[in-house]
């Protein structure tokens, strides 16, 4: 154990939990890394490419090695970072990314053949012989990559998604933000604070200053406990805020039950859509490290890291107590961690600092040299010290690795803003042109001291509320630490080993260098050829080295050399959280027909049409092929009466004085000469010229129509009227209200349908001299229910449709049915409609597929000539005109062969080639009435082609249908049905 | 994004529909001599700026009203929104 | 220098000395018979095809940024010829039979993957639409299965087959199609070019073009006046704002398109899989990760970078119908300008300037088009007519009323 007294643990909390099957025990307040090195342990890990044993560098959300793979079962978490797992009674983390143990990882060899392994190598080699990429050398180079495992079951746990709206959003609860939030919730003004963390406080947690008199996590404890008690301030801890998109609008994530042992009728995570007017981003900055020879080594930690292991979470982060640690540091700020780890009583073997100006701050051994070489496969035992060109190994148990700060511009940069070099600082700030609204403090703008920190953070809230008209004060800020800043330009040992500079991905100076003489230098090539930063830290730990030493090989300097461009997300978000929980049913919101509850009750079997749901066909007992079923219905409609819930279709009204005038633009034929009480069909054309919906305009009074779209185009006709209405013609009086759901509407089809509806309607002549076919008028039925009648028809059969407030949709449905059983009433489904449309040539979806033409669909002559309407002009270009491709209608010659739709059409005795094919089968189904399939399809020149025999071919599933070519009007012709 | 509703204040792009730049409101006079080159135009040529850019958003989760938004299409940044119909109206008064 | 295992053996052995740029950076020439705007995916590719199969020397091509910046660096890298359209159709197969050969034609190992794809069908129309189209194909001498839900079941077992909103009735399948590494492909052809004489000259931005009396002369750039016979322009994304100087408004509106990857997998998905109800679509790198995409955000941008919506809305897609990918997390989104054209096809043609000619508009399948876009514009180039495969490709179908409109949406880029 090498748990240390103190820190901002429970240390009488205990916490078990298990790392790869063996049992340890945390306390309440522990990261899983925390405990591990509290435990011991410093082997969590390997490498990506070399599997390289490794431990934890980090002390937070940068982390490069420390991943594990949390939880069994469905709830497997690949690629966790250690660093930020916050530890719970019963968690089980398993390292990941070996063959065999840990410590025993047989995909090790990789590191012996290292030298084949250089950067680019694969674009190289496995070219020969061809066949072997897919089949060999792919496999196995993708068994090899990767990192952890999914479970390939579905994700079993809750999440949701919320919106949140504030006057300021600060990111990040260290110093500058805390103070920030202060400020702003003091002015009264609507604030959000989030953090990463499950405590608040940041840096200030790590480090061993004071503020006032007092440990800095006292003043904290106090901030927050005003910030809770403001009713205009949200403080969300463990949300990381993970992308700035625009006009203030920002992605966060907020880890609300991971932490929890149990979180049963809990959502796992919620994703936040927070729309802030300013935001203070206060994200702190990370600490980078000094590649040289083997410095990858578990026990090799970031020197910040450390300082955070020993004062926040009591844990040295050697294997033993006893163990001496040594510092590696070209920075002042480095050599605190020698410092605090003194004062926590854990021998410290020296400071070994490249710089001769630098000074010794505490009771240590300065070394002026470096560190170039360690050794420990599963833990760094010793480190190689050259100072003044000799050489010395040092035993340790630990190495801190202090390379200087990089403040956090992550989120500044996900606009168009590019971080700037401050050549002071010796590391990138936030840039020019950041997003709108978005202030930078704290270490995340350079200002690396407490006491600047905090200074920021109450100028960044001041500036963004006074920019909102907010008027807030300064605060009282608490005296805090403030020495100078020394960071130092001193970016990698030289040397003949492999330094790594991108741990995860196993990118060692060799391959920048590699990549240089490649001439892969431009900064996106060199990531890109050798993988730099493209791991799961998103190369927080590595760029900025990898940018230096690509400097150093150009001779150009760092900015010159390139920056980098991040982007969303700042750190990794679990993709169940992104689908904010809207899976499985719930994809997409179920829209229910009015009859929907009573086709259930009647064995309806239903199919998805766009979002919604309608009957397909009705089982009847004895029934047991769909098949069955949709033939019964079919001939109960054209031999009876059938009904059809046709609520779906699209019901747009249109009043107003120049109602007429407008559709009559809005239609490519005349519909404005309509006269009251009658109904037209009518088709729309796009402006392109090609045909894109049909349906039905039923003119109801003088300035009164009532159109119908497809279901499937109901929302785009009402857009596009909306936008001839408003856009392209406002000075007509006309209005629009789409009243599909308004209205329940039923087709009552077949020869009965007449008699079925005279049994409801009151007072009402539905003979054909009254109430002809395409005739239409405002009734009631069923003693005074309000309805609309049109004599329409889809099945070819006489027909009707009736629509009444769809409250009664259901009721009306009920009582057709009860009214006409003598009859032989019969409910039909989609797939019946489908048969008896095709059955009468109608076209529908398949035909109006948006690249067909009303000449195509032989309906040419309707686009009128007498005016204009939009599509008109353009429906007359040359390749529209001269298209001879024609809708008709097919027959298999064998009548026992099946159509199939989406077969392509060939002459008899032409090669199944595409430059001879002449059309294709748009829709097919068996009928009842002609006795065998029929299909309908497109065919050059097949108006005047009928009776040909030609070829329905469908290569795809092998097979070939001779098929004569018929009109497309297998029922009733002539239409004296709909007429009678 | 959020777009400024001339009526209904400030509201989540993804309340609209978007259509493209507003020169579609200028449809050719189908009569005219060369209409068919006018609508060839109209319907398939576009300025396509990087920059300043006049277009259509329809408002179809919300009042339904088609709006002309001025957005910077490299910045993402929105000058302003108003009603394509007020604007239409307006600019056929008489001077 | 060839590659090959046994060099990359060698060097291994002699620490990586022998290894040398992969190309030159030279500085532009004042003139060249050839010189082509956009050192992308097309331009390389058609640089090189102009060098080495129609053996044209004085080809320069000009970059703006880095090589390979464009959308051949941002994308994910599905290679497909699974075409509905005549129009289409021929030249997408042309490109998958390039991409069979390419790593061989330019000895760099673009890592082309044809593990197959896969689209999903959710509805019967679907599945009829998806007939046709399959049969398209073969009829055009591709490949193309159609699968049963049971074979899909057995292909991939992960999907959402049981709680689904959308049932699962299906797929079409392609087996040759696939993926191929985006960047490796941009580097292959830079590299093969450069060693046929081009010169690839990057941080070159093209500022003007000078035209006279309907003749191009020359570009000026950020490095000077270049003197050009004929101008190639191939800068996807870019095309308005480049044809501008030329004075040409084209069909094509310019939207951003994100793409996402996840953190580094073991393998789960086989191949690539598109979602026939929603937006998404994925496939799994050789890296482990897993990219995948939806539909563009549907406003004109030239950002780079789209919004939330549409992050939310893919992430719905995808775990609507493999939520079992839920445990794993984004990595990186980014976004990339798509030339979005009115029917949603390409063009490829000469211009209505002498020696300007035009290679844009392709919408978000630019990357499987490369190798064919770079063969076909080449060709024009060189002879001065289309590629027999890129004949449909003209900047007058629209006016004639030829659309190549495979989602059958009209005039509208958002919607293609």
């Amino acid at each position: 154990m090498t748990r240390l007294s103190g820190g901002l643990i429970d240390h009488s909390a205990p916490v078990q939990f298990s790392f790869n099957g063996r049992p340890y025990t945390g306390c309440k307040g522990d990261t899983l890394a925390s405990a591990l090195l509290a435990n011991g342990v410093q082997l969590v890990g390997r490498s990506f490419k070399y599997h390289r044993p490794r431990g934890v560098l980090s002390a937070g959300s940068e982390e490069p090695n420390a991943l594990v793979t949390l939880h069994d079962g469905a709830r497997k978490e690949p690629n966790t970072r250690a660093t930020v797992t916050e530890l719970y009674d019963g968690l089980v983390a398993r390292s990941q990314n070996h063959v065999g143990p840990l410590n025993r990882d047989f995909m090790a060899v990789n590191d012996l053949l290292a030298p084949f392994f250089a950067a680019g190598f694969y674009y190289k080699t496995f070219m020969w012989p061809r066949a072997f990429w897919e089949k060999l050398y792919e496999p196995l180079i993708r068994q090899a990559a990767g990192l952890g495992r999914l479970s390939l079951e579905p994700d079993p746990d809750a999440y949701d998604k919320g919106f949140l709206h504030c006057d300021l959003l600060v990111v990040g609860g260290g110093a500058a933000g805390l103070v920030a939030a202060l400020v702003a919730g003091r002015a009264g003004a609507q604030v959000i604070l989030a953090d990463e963390d499950f405590q608040w406080g940041g840096r200030l947690l790590a480090e061993s200053h004071h503020l006032d008199e007092a440990p800095a996590a006292e003043w904290v404890g106090k901030v927050i406990a005003e910030l809770s008690g403001l009713g205009n301030v949200r403080i969300m801890p463990r949300t990381t805020v993970f992308g700035a998109y625009d006009h203030g609008i920002h992605g966060a994530v907020e880890r609300v039950s991971d932490h929890l042992p149990n979180a049963k009728g809990m959502v796992r995570q919620t994703l936040w859509r927070i729309t802030a007017k300013r935001t203070v981003l206060a994200a702190g900055a990370t600490e980078r490290h000094i590649p040289f020879e083997n410095n990858d080594r578990p026990g090799i930690m970031l020197a910040g890291a450390m300082r955070a292991y020993a004062n926040r979470w009591a844990a040295a982060p050697t294997r033993s107590q006893s163990d001496p640690v040594a510092v590696f540091a070209n920075n002042d700020d480095g050599h605190r961690t020698a410092l605090d780890l003194l004062a926590k009583g854990i021998p410290v073997s020296a400071v070994i600092d490249p710089r001769t100006d630098a000074k010794r701050l505490g009771d240590y051994e300065l070394i002026t040299g470096v560190v170039d070489g360690t050794k420990g496969r599963l833990g760094v035992t010793a480190i190689r010290v050259t100072q003044n060109g000799s050489s010395h190994w040092m035993p340790c148990g630990a190495l801190g690795v202090a390379g200087g700060w990089n403040p956090n511009v992550h989120l500044s940069s996900h606009h168009k803003s590019r971080p700037i070099w401050d050549a002071n600082l010796l590391a990138f700030v936030p840039g020019k042109d950041l997003p709108a609204g978005m202030v930078v403090a704290g270490a995340a703008v350079g200002q690396m001291t407490t006491a600047k920190a905090l200074r920021s953070g109450m100028d960044a809230a001041l500036d963004s509320l006074a920019g909102l008209g907010i008027t807030a004060k300064p605060i009282d800020l608490p005296r805090a630490e403030d020495t100078a800043v020394t960071q130092s330009a001193f970016w990698h040992v030289a040397g003949k080993g492999r330094a790594w500079v991108d741990f995860q991905n196993d990118v060692t100076v060799k391959d920048i260098a590699l990549a240089h003489k490649e001439n892969m230098r431009p900064v996106e090539h060199l990531k890109r050829w050798t993988t730099l930063g493209m791991a799961t830290d998103q190369g927080k730990t590595s760029n900025i080295s990898a940018l230096a030493v690509m400097a150093e090989l150009t001779g150009k300097t760092l900015p010159e050399t390139g920056t980098t461009v991040f982007r969303p997300p700042y750190t990794g978000v679990s993709l169940s959280v992104l689908g904010g929980g809207d899976t499985g049913s719930h994809f997409r919101p179920t829209r229910f027909t009015p009859a929907h509850s009573w086709s259930a009750q009647n064995g309806a079997t239903f199919i998805e049409v766009g979002a919604w749901l309608r009957a397909q066909y009705f089982v009847r007992p004895g029934e047991s092929h769909w098949r069955q079923s949709v033939d019964r219905e079919v001939l109960a409609v054209r031999g009876n009466v059938g009904l059809c819930d046709v609520t779906t279709l699209g019901k747009i009204d249109v009043q107003g004085v120049d109602a007429a005038e407008f559709l009559n633009r809005v239609y490519c034929n005349m519909m404005g000469s309509l006269a009251v009480g009658r109904v037209r069909y009518g088709l729309m054309l796009r402006e392109d010229g090609h045909a894109y919906d049909d349906g039905t305009c039923a003119r109801l009074a003088e300035t009164h129509f009532v159109v119908t779209t497809t279901t499937a185009n109901a929302a785009l006709v009402y857009r596009n009227m909306e936008f001839a209405r408003q856009c392209l013609w406002p000075e007509l009086d006309v209005h629009l209200i789409s009243t599909t759901d308004a209205w329940a509407q039923i087709a009552v089809a077949g020869p009965k349908s007449r008699e079925l509806l005279s049994r409801i309607v009151d007072d009402f002549d539905l003979s054909n001299e009254a109430f002809p076919f395409m005739a239409c008028a405002e009734l009631t039925v069923c003693k005074g229910l309000r309805a609309r009648l049109f004599r329409i028809s889809f099945s070819g059969e006489l027909a009707y449709e009736i629509a009444v407030p769809a409250r009664f949709g259901n009721a009306l449905m009920e009582r057709l049915m009860q009214r006409g059983v003598d009859l032989g009433v019969t409910a039909y489904g989609t797939e019946a409609l489908g048969v008896m449309r095709i059955e009468k040539g109608h076209a529908a979806g398949a035909e109006l597929n948006g690249q067909t033409t009303a000449q195509m669909l032989s309906l040419g002559r309707m686009v009128s000539q007498k005016k204009d309407s939009i599509g008109a002009v353009m429906s007359r270009r040359e390749g529209l005109e001269l298209d001879k491709r024609r809708l008709v209608g097919f027959r298999p010659s064998n009548p026992a062969e099946v159509i199939a739709p989406g077969s392509h059409l060939f002459a008899a005795g032409t090669e199944r080639t595409m430059q001879s094919d002449q059309g294709w089968i748009t829709s097919a189904a068996y009928s009842p009435h002609v006795g065998s399939s029929i299909g309908l399809g497109f065919l050059e020149e097949g108006d005047v082609r009928l009776g040909e025999v030609v070829i329905a071919a469908n290569p795809l599933e092998g097979r070939e249908v001779r098929v004569e070519v018929v009109s497309p009007h297998f029922v009733d012709p002539d239409g004296d049905r709909l007429r009678d | 994004m959020l777009i400024p509703h001339p009526l209904l204040g400030l509201r989540d792009a993804q309340e609209f529909t978007y259509l493209g730049d507003a020169s579609l409101l200028n449809r050719p006079d189908a009569a005219s001599g060369d209409a068919s080159n006018a609508f060839n135009d109209y319907v398939f040529l576009r300025d396509n700026p990087a920059g300043l850019h006049r277009e259509l958003w329809y408002h179809e989760q919300g009042d339904r009203s088609w709006l002309i938004v001025t957005r910077n299409t490299v910045t993402h940044e929105v000058l302003g929104a108003e009603l394509a119909r007020d604007y239409i109206l307006k600019a056929e008064l008489p001077a | 220098m060839r590659f090959s295992g046994f060099r990359v053996i060698k060097e291994a052995f002699t620490g990586h000395k022998g290894w040398g740029p992969l190309w030159r950076d030279p500085a532009p020439k004042p003139e060249y018979d050839f010189v082509i705007i956009g050192g992308g995916g097309h331009g390389l590719a058609t640089a090189y095809y102009l060098a080495k199969t129609f053996g044209r020397s004085r080809v320069a091509v000009l970059e703006k940024g880095w090589l390979g910046s464009g959308n051949i660096g941002r994308n994910t890298t599905i290679i497909r010829s699974n075409y509905l359209l005549p129009g289409n159709e021929p030249f997408y197969e042309f490109s998958m039979k390039l991409w069979e050969n390419l790593e061989q034609e330019t000895n760099f190992n673009s890592m082309v993957s044809q593990r197959g794809i896969i689209n999903l069908i959710h509805t019967d129309a679907q599945r009829d639409a998806y007939r046709r189209r399959g049969n398209a194909m073969i009829l055009a001498g591709a490949d193309a299965e159609l699968l049963s839900p049971d074979e899909l079941r057995k292909k991939v077992p992960f999907l959402n087959y049981d709680n689904a909103r959308f049932p699962i009735k299906g797929g079409l399948l392609q087996k040759r199609a696939g993926t191929a590494r985006h960047d490796g492909v941009a580097w292959g052809y830079a590299r093969g070019a450069d060693t046929h004489g081009v010169d690839i000259i990057q941080n070159c931005e093209v500022t003007g073009m000078r035209i006279k009396s309907g003749k191009i002369l020359g570009v000026e750039t950020t490095r000077g006046y270049i003197a050009a016979g004929k101008v190639g322009v191939a800068v996807a994304g870019n095309s308005s704002r480049v044809m501008h100087m030329a004075g040409m408004r084209l069909p094509i509106e310019s939207h951003v398109l994100q793409a996402f990857v996840s953190e580094g997998l073991k393998p789960v998905i086989p191949g690539v899989i598109t979602f026939g109800a929603g937006h998404f679509y994925v496939s799994q790198s050789d890296k482990g990760g897993l990219v995948f995409g939806g539909d563009i955000d549907g406003y004109n941008s030239y950002a780079q970078r789209g919004n939330l919506p549409v992050v939310e809305d893919v992430l719905e897609g995808g775990m609507a119908l493999m939520p079992m990918i839920g445990r794993a997390r984004l990595l990186r989104s980014w976004g990339g300008i798509m030339d979005m054209s009115m029917d949603g096809s390409p063009i490829i043609d000469r211009t209505s300037i002498d020696g300007l000619y035009f290679n844009g508009g392709w919408c978000y399948g630019g990357f499987k088009a490369t190798p064919a876009s770079g063969y076909a514009f080449a060709h024009l180039l060189a002879t001065d007519r289309s590629h027999e495969t890129a004949r449909a490709y003209r900047f007058d179908r629209f006016a004639r009323g030829y659309p190549i409109d495979e989602k059958g949406v009209g005039a509208q880029p958002n919607l293609h």
